[in-house]
């Protein structure tokens, strides 16, 4: 069974005919003029596609970021790597299946790879803690980290949550702290680090483990300093304010791309990365390997030096002078 | 004297606008509006209405100025008031000994944010409000013997939130200790990022954090002193990365709201979650300090964590 979303409502009755059509030329196999109906659907059905796709709101690309059939972390190491092998446990406390990683190959070349998961069924889900991750996700991360640094495995890591895990455990074992040590830590580590955004770019929770040289982000996909319904609640006093909170805070892809917060924007298949997960995953990967390349090409030194530089010159602000200049007389 | 200032004092409650998560309603006890003396109670004649505060904690009416002198802890139940920025720096560094850093930085609107407030309005309403610019002051200044660098949020200025000035004022800061080889302490008080400036607020976490990182990499030490309330982004960066961390009793700190996680987990929240208090006990606080011991503190941990340092220096 398919999910539909609201906006798609268009591309799915176009469907639903096209089916029928199709249903019926296979019962009455000698309906000629059949065939040009069912050209003529599919190609009004690909228009409509292409016309909705090109014009979603941010609120619309929201709900795709969060569409239960979106590929996670680990479909994408079934798919644009090879060689996976899941290593557990944060060595403290627990092992957080909300977060996970392991050494994968990329075409070829071996690289540890981490990302937060989220789960596909109910059952998952609880498993998964919905993808947000507790402190020891975040451990865990650092210390998955910590092993690539020490064996030279370049780091790619994929974001895809809600946020950090708001509850009495995450608190109780310092969150916060969890997740501002992988922040200083990320900043030194001499291996290339690549992050990509694949659904959800869940504030704090999501920047844990997206300090890196590239920041990449999936083309359907958001990165926030908090959920539109989070801010909707607080500025508007109303969470159904989320669709206004959505494009007031620019989050999308590419708004993130023309206020230069993002390195890439990866290009998905029509109708979001969920329609065509081979298609999605051959572009995540020549984009994981372009940008690889390139890090790869700096010295450790320089590229820290760069990967400094890339964190320190965000901000907008301005600086008047303290006292203004005197007009010479 | 009476200062007309003193009388129209920011409440905490409404100020906190916080993101990555809004602190609840747990955060705002300590902010007190001034008692409303009504006509028919009695008030002394020579005091002028609004001088007075009652302690939220033990219900004490305290003289204002009182108050002040106190350093805004209560002289009955040592319940600790939010104390301004410049207020808390007079009263830690040596006189005269301060130098601010980029007094003049003001943020600007970005996004162009336009929601039910404009976030330009915003800054203009506090930056009238408090007579500060933003949320954070920072300089170079002396506390006994010891140079170091200071930065001190104001919660009062848009809840503490942290934005591109906060974020850049404070990286500078850290690198100033770290080009001239200070000792780093940060005094925090935020309810986390600004969402009126989206991501790049968030992206000042990664920012402050990275230039720590060189800070502790030349082995130079940072304190961290965290104030009612410190939560949320601030504290998911260099709120947390202290090497020592010390809060001021009572005050309330966490990551996430206590109504979030409520309204997440549908569960009860512990007896003094989030406070110091119960976050020392879980191991996060190195240190509780009252706030009029906290300068003797500093002074006392910095000899320890730059004994190293000098005598490198010493030796070199
Ligand atoms: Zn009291």
């Amino acid at each position: 069974m398919r999910h539909y979303l609201d906006f798609e409502k268009p591309i799915v009755e176009l469907q639903r005919k096209l089916d029928e059509l199709s249903q019926h030329s296979q019962v009455h196999s000698m309906a000629l003029n059949l065939d040009e109906e069912i050209a003529s659907i599919e190609q009004k059905l690909a228009e409509t596609r292409r016309e909705i796709f090109a014009n979603l709101t941010p609120w619309q690309r929201v709900q795709l970021a969060r569409h239960p059939k979106r590929p996670y972390t680990l479909d994408y190491l079934q798919t644009a790597f090879t060689d996976f092998h899941e290593i557990h446990g944060d060595r403290l406390y627990a092992d957080d299946r909300a977060m996970v990683g392991g050494f994968a190959r990329l075409e070829g070349e071996p690289v540890m790879v981490i990302g937060t998961q989220k789960g596909r069924d109910t059952k998952e889900n609880i498993l998964r803690n919905f993808g947000s991750a507790h402190p020891e996700g975040y451990r865990k991360a650092l210390r998955l980290m910590r092993l690539a640094d020490k064996f030279h495995l370049p780091l790619i890591t994929l974001i895809d949550t809600a946020g950090a895990y708001p509850g009495v455990g995450a608190e109780e074992r310092h969150i916060a702290e969890a997740i501002a040590v992988n922040l200083r830590e990320m900043m030194l580590f001499s291996v290339p680090i690549i992050a990509v955004v694949l659904g959800e770019g869940g504030s704090g929770g999501a920047l844990g483990i997206g300090v890196a040289d590239r920041v990449l982000i999936l083309e359907n996909a958001y990165y926030s300093v908090i959920s539109p319904e989070g801010c909707a609640a607080i500025l508007w006093k109303d969470r159904s304010a989320a669709p206004q909170a959505a494009a007031a805070l620019r989050i999308t892809a590419k708004d993130l791309a023309e206020l230069k917060l993002v390195d890439d924007v990866v290009s998905e298949p029509l109708g979001g990365a969920h329609n065509d997960l081979p298609t999605m995953a051959e572009t995540l990967k020549v984009y994981l390997l372009r940008h690889l390349q390139e890090v790869q090409a700096f010295s450790p030194t320089d590229r820290l030096h760069r990967r400094y530089e890339r964190f320190r010159h965000i901000g907008h602000f301005t600086e008047k002078p303290a006292s203004p200049p005197v007009e010479p007389a | 004297m009476a200062n007309p200032k003193k009388n129209k004092k920011v409440t905490g409650g409404e100020s906190t606008e916080p993101a990555v998560t809004p602190p609840g309603p747990g955060s705002d006890t300590s902010f007190v509006k001034k008692p409303k003396l009504g006509p028919g109670q009695p008030r002394k004649r020579d005091i002028p209405e609004g001088l007075w505060t009652k302690c939220p904690k033990c219900g004490t009416m305290i003289y204002d100025k009182e108050l002040d002198d106190n350093l805004k802890v209560c002289p009955k139940c040592a319940h600790h008031f939010p104390i301004g920025a410049r207020e808390r720096i007079n009263a830690l560094v040596e006189t005269c000994s301060f130098e601010e850093m980029d007094a003049e930085m003001v943020s600007v609107d970005v996004l162009k944010f336009t929601g039910v407030a404009a976030y330009t309005d915003k800054l203009q309403e506090y930056t009238q409000t408090t007579g500060l610019k933003d949320a954070l002051v920072t300089g170079i200044g002396r506390i006994g013997s010891h140079r170091l660098a200071l930065g001190v949020m104001d919660f009062n200025f848009l809840g503490g939130s942290m934005g591109s000035v906060v974020g850049e004022k404070l990286t500078r800061l850290i690198e100033a200790a770290t080009d001239k080889g200070l000792p780093l302490v940060i005094i925090s008080s935020s309810g986390g990022a600004r969402m009126y400036e989206g991501l790049f607020s968030l992206m000042q976490m990664a920012k402050t954090s990275a230039a720590l990182a060189y800070h502790a990499r030349n082995r130079l030490p940072y304190i961290s002193v965290l104030t009612h309330p410190t939560t949320a982004g601030v504290m998911a960066s260099y709120a947390s990365l202290g090497d020592l961390i010390l809060a001021e009793p009572g005050a309330m700190i966490g990551f996430a709201g206590p109504r979030v996680i409520k309204d997440t987990t549908q569960a009860e929240l512990p007896p003094g979650f989030q406070t110091a208090e119960f976050l020392q006990a879980h191991g996060l606080i190195d240190d509780i300090v009252p706030r009029d011991e906290l300068k003797g503190r500093l002074d006392y941990f910095i000899g320890f964590l730059m004994h190293g340092q000098h005598r490198l220096a010493a030796s070199a």
